[in-house]
């Protein structure tokens, strides 16, 4: 019988893999425009995009603004990111499982 | 596919925002108490490692690139309801921090990626699954089949979209046409990534994979056969 690996271990190892992943990698991801901005150009209606509200954020574009090293304001952009959706599951998740608990603490 | 504000007008990006408020909260109301010990660290990392893995665009050809939109990933691993609110938190964070994907464009987006592009993928991995071998060894295979086709058909939905409020006049055919090929492109991607994060974590621990639900291991099913009846 193979020794389980638990739930902890398993959630640790995907989050590394998703922190390297942004942290790391992205560096080396294509800058090329994606497949509905490609269509866009080629089909004459990017234009139409307005500028972004958020355009002005400091992380706009998955960049720190004021750092001008690719690689470090890239990888720290992805690092503040995965830490914000992680923080903000954590609270939907806890909300999601307190709202049905038959605990009477609550 | 992260739509930008201005190409659908007004109504149409008001409609979206609806539908998508409308999926958010039956999602949120279907999720409610279902996410216990196992399945909510699921939910974080699901999300967590779909926002990391659409940081990377990945070629697709002629100066082209695609990534995960990873709706089919996260049904499969906590079920449809929780990928709804998994990819929508991604949107969200993109959208307000990141200035990916329009604001006013967000509830097309959470349309499309986190409605669409994860019930899409669940009813398709689902119907994979049902002509497949009910052995947990099916389950990444589904997903991919599953990712792959996703990924075309949710581009198609923006194409309806597109033809109920397009702000410039493209010929839907064309429009059709272009969207489709590129996506299909980038499905591979999808399917690949989709495989190899299902089929590790299937590997490991089956039954944290919502989507291995009912299916036997693979080495069981070997034991039970060398069982004589």
């Amino acid at each position: 019988m193979k020794q389980r690996i638990s739930t902890r271990t398993v959630v640790i190892g995907g989050l590394a893999v998703a922190l390297l992943l942004a942290a790391v990698v992205s560096y080396y991801a294509s800058g090329s425009p994606d497949g509905l901005e490609r269509v866009a150009e080629n089909l004459g209606f990017a234009g139409t995009a307005g500028e972004h509200a958020a355009g002005d954020s400091p992380l706009a574009d998955y960049g720190v603004g004021g750092i001008g090293d690719a690689r470090l304001s890239g990888g720290l952009a992805g690092v503040i990111g995965v830490l914000v959706v992680g923080i903000v599951m954590v609270g939907l998740t806890r909300l999601l499982r307190r709202s049905n608990s038959d605990s009477t603490e609550d | 596919m992260h739509v930008p504000d201005g190409f659908l007008d007004g109504p149409t990006s008001v409609a979206t925002a609806a539908i998508a408020a409308a999926g958010i909260g039956v999602a949120l109301w279907r999720s409610r108490g279902s996410l216990d010990d196992r399945s909510a660290p699921m939910a974080g990392m699901a999300a967590v490692f779909v926002f990391a893995a659409q940081m990377l665009n990945f070629p697709v050809g002629a100066g082209t690139s695609g990534h995960l939109l990873g709706g089919t990933l996260a049904a499969v691993l906590v079920g449809p309801w929780t990928a709804t609110l998994c990819i929508t938190v991604v949107l969200v964070v993109q959208a307000l921090l990141f200035a990916d994907g329009g604001i006013t464009a967000l509830g097309t987006n959470v349309t499309l990626m986190a409605v669409v592009g994860v019930w899409v993928g669940w009813a398709l991995f689902r119907a994979v699954g049902l002509v497949l071998p009910r052995r947990t060894g099916s389950v990444p295979v589904a997903a991919a089949i599953a990712a792959f086709l996703s990924v075309p058909i949710t581009a198609l939905a923006f194409v309806a979209l597109y033809a109920v409020g397009g702000q410039a006049p493209i010929p839907l055919e064309t429009l059709t046409t272009a969207m489709l090929s590129w996506h299909a492109l980038i499905g591979i991607g999808e399917a690949v990534i989709t495989f190899l994060v299902v089929g590790s974590i299937v590997g490991t621990r089956p039954d944290l994979v919502r989507g291995a639900a009912g299916r036997r291991p693979a080495d069981l099913t070997r034991r039970e056969a060398q069982v004589p009846a």
